[in-house]
């Protein structure tokens, strides 16, 4: 037997066989016709698309729930709305934006369409997992918007402690359509972590090896292994709310021995990492934006990776800054102050590299960039909020004002929907093909960024002037009437500012200038796929030498040859180096992910009613998944024919 | 490129490298890897939870009766047991030996059934109702999670071993079967901590 | 420096100032204050330079090519000039850390340094929506008082709120005088602190419970140990008999309809422990937890419907004529 190495040798190529290979693949990798393939689809960047437009969708409604806020609370005791209908909604706001939005915008839906083409692969590692995640989350979204139109919206916060929502103080369905949302949304943003997780480890292109991976990349392998270990904590508390609803268990219930405050660790231990889950990807991007507008390499490539790290291992020792008015010793208030204050280091870090980059480098002001200095400006706000909530004394003060509101507004729009925006003027020319309108991005951009300002900075204001969060109105002597006047005019300005962009979208997805597939010169690999890239994102799988792997690349940079062609295969590399050492053929489409989600659906939303569901629910489901896993006979005779075992 | 002129370039080829490959090296295994990490931080944090609620409880269990420890420490002498069987058609999967996986895995789906109806006589021993107190409802969280995970793994072990006996071995179904081992050891390195806790914590707790 | 610092942050928020940390009224308020304004200058300072550095670097290295200019590798000289600065600007974030988070240690310090001492205790438990407030007085039954959503406490003394939740979790929050302490069910919590001189601030539940939540405010009223002594002596009484007709009859509507389940009045039968106390209702200033001026309409309105006020609270509307209505407001106005 030969040595099972991959081989680096010479070959010729000509413009016919180039084509004939594209037709190869294409024939192989596209994604099935017609209106059943719809429901069959697996290629990450039909589900990434998926995911970012549902994802923005959830984001509009949501932002939409925020104008009734703000219409509510324009006025004192304004009784346009009562607290049942404004608790509802602002309970459905900070959930779907949390839960619908933030999280699986920046990194379901950017890491599934982004990180394969950046690892230089075809798809992502079990796309049929992958699938399934989608249609969990649309069909969990769904679901609890439907609760929402017949009144039975969650309205117990978006943290919905207990006993608050005990069965005892919150009779009805409302918050369990919370909690079984919660159960979706894990579903879904846990499968993909785990693909993108063993998508990076195994599937980067030769070459790309450790201190190689592109900053993004980092930012969502970071964020996928905080989502394994930060999701079971909601996964826990969740589960055993709805038991404690439908099952009369009695974790929460001080006088059966359960207890209250069991929730807020367990939620917080997810809830706090959740907001490092949504801004990571989002410095990521900005590492990213910095590094292509200014023309060279991001200043201090490990830096940035270590800081990522660590704000990853330190993110989950901070849960209790949640709870320091719950009466929790001293020591450990201590302790979590420092851990608190100790996040600002990697903060840090990232800002002076990023900073060095741009004053080093030959910047040019487009879309993306303005977006990214618009991050500065806010995020840097929202940080510097964030010491006063870290020191206890003070956090006693404005923990659950609007102090806190605008703080982690600015945190994570600053954070979050800054580096998106940015990213969608990025990356629209590569999924779409067509250039988004400078002008109108400059114009959305600042009508965003003024009207932000508007809307949020007041926030901090009013909470110091001793305003609560999640109050449904005021009273006029209060002294809060004009502050909060302010803020309602902001978010007119604020959402002028995401309608315009929406349209520079619509307009530029027709009459955009044709982009070609590397409109920005940028160093990533996803620049040497077609825009948008065809079904088989490469035609040939490239190798990388450097961490801008086009700006890096020898004239003579070798592709990878020597794939099957008539199924979908790809190459696995070693963790460290990227090394080649085996080839893995992907499953194709097929419709089971989407039944089994059906079935899922069917099965989480009527344990809403019976308990008996999840039993009742689960052969069908075990069915759905055998189905999905269940090989071709054609599949199975074609492997035995050529199989090559590994040696051992 | 005009057509018909072909160029030179340099190309890494691939076309030897193997594609059934184990552990370490193969996509799946590492997908199984982050499977249980996931469902290893939910157990880490029920347990966590149940010594939560311990430390605020003066009586514990409230009723004064652990559960029994019959069945529970027989479930665990098989659940260690079934490791030897289970070693051996792991690593004859790797060497491709059909007939040592199919017996294999025919042992693996009869333990399942020793281990499940042991489980059932563990659970009528539980001397706690989930319902009662707070230490009735972690005790059958605890033990409801190990349950889903040995049901899953034993449905699992079942298609597998059925695969086995179809037209559909190959390469890819001995991956498999080495994963559904990994799973296994998973199903029975969780149970340990939950054993200890179930069955010794509140008897050590007392003291 | 601190003073004038305050001072200043004061001018820029001027507003009323019976609830915000920014006026203290006691020393713990003051002590957080402090450090509230450690922290503001600093990370003032440091906002205004990354920015400054921020836009500066932008216009000079703002690339004057046309189009998008080929990537470069930058100068290893000018690497290594940033690289000290980067290195330099995170020991300056170091050091500033360690200055706000020592701050922050020794305030928390000073503010629980009342802990120890002899202190009046008054009981505080959360409802949905009002608070329940008890002056255990030593436990002996006759020096016990039940009132609500009105905490009188003598200037210039440890005062002890000892609270927890008859309900769900609620949170008490007087920004003027001290940070907020959880007041959570199966939990007791203590809050320690004196306020300096007479005078009344407002307070307001700070954690989500339910419906009514924006609607959950009290007064602490701090008055001076003589007057404090006389409104205790005021409070330790039962209500007195009624001296008109017309409120002889309101206690008769009183005690004949529903409002005895809920709520008691110290004197007669009405023995209800799920609402306020109302035995001295005439000598507060609000009712429904902050919610109303206690008048006669107010009153008046409430009793009627206080659904239409406070949508989802416990108390129902009441159907009666308006004989009945006016002489229980009666009654009712004579319980000083």
């Amino acid at each position: 037997m030969s040595e099972q190495r991959a081989e680096l040798i010479e070959i010729d190529v000509s413009a016919e066989r180039e084509v004939a290979l594209a037709a190869e693949l294409e024939e192989i990798w596209q994604e099935p016709p017609g209106f059943l393939g719809w429901f069959k689809a697996v290629h990450h960047t039909t589900i990434g698309k998926r995911y970012i437009v549902t994802a923005f969708c959830f984001f509009l409604a949501a932002g939409l729930l925020a104008g009734a806020m703000r219409l509510q609370l324009a006025f004192p005791e304004l009784h346009l709305m009562g607290p049942d209908l404004y608790n509802q909604i602002f309970t459905m706001h900070g959930t779907v934006m949390m839960f619908l939005f933030a999280v699986p915008m920046m990194f379901e839906a950017l890491s599934v369409y982004l990180v394969p083409l950046m690892v230089g692969t075809r798809n992502i590692a079990f796309p049929r997992l992958n699938a399934f995640s989608y249609y969990l989350f649309l069909f969990g979204g769904l679901m609890v918007f439907a609760f929402f139109f017949v009144n039975s919206g969650p309205d117990r916060g978006w943290f919905s402690y207990v006993p608050l929502a005990s069965l005892r103080y919150a009779p009805g369905k409302r918050a369990d359509a919370w909690a079984q949302l919660i159960t979706f949304t894990e579903v879904s943003a846990l499968s993909v972590a785990v693909e993108i997780v063993v998508t990076v480890f195994k599937l980067r292109a030769p070459g790309m090896s450790l201190n190689r991976i592109p900053i993004f990349v980092w930012g969502q392998v970071v964020t996928a292994f905080m989502v394994i270990f930060a999701m079971p904590g909601v996964v826990v508390s969740s589960t055993m709310l709805l038991l404690d609803r439908t099952c009369s268990t009695q974790f929460f219930n001080p006088a059966n021995g359960g207890d209250v405050l069991l929730f807020q660790h367990l939620f917080w231990w997810f809830g706090h990492p959740e907001v490092y889950i949504i801004f990571i990807p989002g410095t990521a991007i900005v590492s990213t934006i910095v590094a292509a507008f200014a023309r060279r390499h991001v200043f201090g490539y490990l830096a940035l990776v270590l800081s990522l790290i660590a704000t990853g291992f330190i993110a989950f020792g901070l849960w209790v800054h949640h709870m320091f008015a719950t009466g929790i010793p001293q020591m450990s208030e201590s302790f979590f102050t420092a851990a608190s204050m100790m996040i600002a280091i990697p903060a840090g870090t990232q800002i002076f590299c990023w900073l060095a980059t741009i004053c080093t480098g030959k910047v040019i002001l487009k879309t993306p960039m303005w977006w990214v200095l618009g991050f500065f400006f806010v995020f840097v706000i929202g940080g510097m909020t964030g010491i006063y909530v870290a020191s206890v004394p003070v956090d006693l003060q404005v923990h659950d004002t609007y102090f806190v509101v605008a703080h982690f507004h600015y945190v994570l729009i600053g954070g979050a929907v800054f580096p998106l925006f940015g990213a969608f003027a990025y990356w629209f020319p590569k999924i779409t093909g067509r250039m988004l309108s400078e002008r109108l991005g400059f114009w959305s951009f600042s009508l965003f960024l003024i009207g932000f300002n508007i809307t949020f900075f007041p926030m901090h204001l009013v909470g110091l002037r001793g305003m609560p969060r999640r109050v449904y109105t005021y009273p006029l002597n209060a002294g809060w009437r004009l502050l909060n006047q302010v803020e309602s005019a902001g978010y007119i300005l604020l959402f002028a500012g995401v309608l315009l962009f929406l349209i520079n979208v619509v307009r530029s997805l027709r009459h955009g200038q044709i982009a070609g597939p590397n409109p920005w010169d940028a160093g990533g690999l996803e620049w040497a796929a077609a825009s948008p890239p065809r079904s088989y994102n490469f035609l040939h799988i490239p190798t990388v030498n450097g961490r801008e792997p086009l700006w890096d690349a020898r004239p003579d940079q070798p592709v990878v040859i020597g794939l099957h062609t008539d199924v979908r295969e790809v190459v696995t590399t070693r963790i460290m180096d990227a090394e080649p050492e085996g080839r893995d053929e992907m499953p194709g489409p097929t419709i089971w992910p989407f039944i089994a989600a059906v079935v899922t659906t069917a099965m989480f939303v009527g344990s809403i009613f019976r308990p008996l569901a999840i039993g009742i629910g689960s052969v069908p489901l075990a069915i759905a998944l055998i189905g999905w896993f269940w090989p071709t006979r054609e599949e199975s005779s074609r492997r035995r024919r050529r199989d090559i075992w590994q040696q051992e | 490129m005009a057509a018909g002129v072909s160029q030179r370039r340099l190309a890494l080829d691939v076309s030897r490298l193997p594609d059934v490959t184990f552990a370490i090296r193969s996509v799946t295994w590492w997908g199984t890897i982050g499977m249980m990490a996931i469902e290893g931080g939910v157990f880490a944090l029920a347990v966590a939870s149940y010594f939560y609620l311990h430390s605020r409880t003066d009586r514990w269990p409230p009723t004064g009766h652990p559960p029994d420890l019959l069945w529970g420490s027989l479930n665990t002498a098989v659940f260690l047991l079934s490791l030897i069987p289970t070693e051996w058609y792991r690593r004859r999967a790797h060497k491709g030996d059909l007939r040592a996986v199919r017996l294999g895995l025919i042992i693996a789906s009869l333990t399942g059934v020793v281990n499940l109806t042991i489980r059932y006589f563990e659970m009528k021993h539980l001397n706690c109702n989930w319902s009662g107190d707070a230490y009735g409802s972690i005790v059958w969280l605890l033990i409801g999670l190990h349950i889903t995970h040995l049901l899953t793994d034993w449905v699992e072990t079942l298609v597998l071993t059925v695969l086995f006996f179809s037209p559909h071995v190959e390469g890819k179904r001995f991956v498999d079967a080495e994963e559904n081992a990994s799973y296994w050891y998973f199903v029975v390195l969780t149970w340990i901590p939950i054993y200890l806790v179930l069955y010794w914590a509140p008897r050590w707790l007392v003291g | 420096m601190l003073c004038r610092s305050a001072r200043l942050s004061m001018a820029l928020l001027a507003f009323p100032k019976n609830q915000t940390p920014l006026d203290p009224a006691g020393p713990q308020a003051r002590h957080i204050e402090h450090t509230f304004l450690l922290i503001f200058w600093i990370t003032s300072i440091v906002y205004a330079i990354v920015i400054a550095v921020l836009a500066i670097g932008v216009l000079r290295a703002r690339s004057r090519e046309a189009g998008i200019p080929a990537p470069f590798t930058p100068d290893p000289a000018v690497e290594k000039k940033a690289a000290r600065i980067v290195g330099g600007a995170l020991i300056a974030t170091v050091i500033l850390i360690t200055i706000m988070m020592v701050s922050s240690f020794v305030t928390s310090h000073r503010t629980a340094a009342l802990a120890d001492q002899p202190a009046l205790r008054i009981d505080v438990y959360g409802h949905q929506w009002w608070w329940e407030v008890v002056y255990p007085n030593g436990a002996a039954p006759s020096r016990v008082i039940h009132t609500a959503n009105e905490i009188h406490v003598p200037a210039n003394t440890v005062i002890d709120i000892h609270g927890t939740s008859r309900d769900v979790i609620h949170s008490f929050w007087a920004p003027n005088i001290h940070g907020k302490k959880d007041l959570l069910p199966g939990y007791e919590n203590d809050l320690t602190f004196k306020v300096d001189s007479p005078g009344v601030w407002r307070g307001q539940c700070a954690e989500y419970c339910g419906m009514q939540h924006a609607q959950m405010a009290f007064d602490i009223v701090a008055q001076s140990p003589d007057e404090f002594e006389a409104w205790y002596r005021q409070q330790l009484k039962p209500a007195a008999d009624p001296s008109s007709p017309e409120a002889e009859r309101g206690r008769t509507v009183f005690l004949s309809q529903a409002c005895s389940l809920c709520h008691t009045i110290r004197g007669t039968i009405a023995g209800g422990t799920a609402a306020p106390d109302l035995t001295h209702l005439a000598s507060r200033s609000t009712i429904a937890a902050g919610a109303l001026k206690n008048n006669v309409a107010n009153l008046t309105a409430w009793v009627l419907d206080a659904q239409k006020i406070k949508p989802g609270c416990r108390m129902p509307p009441n159907l009666m004529n308006s004989t009945d209505l006016n002489d229980l407001i009666a009654y009712l106005e004579t319980l000083q």
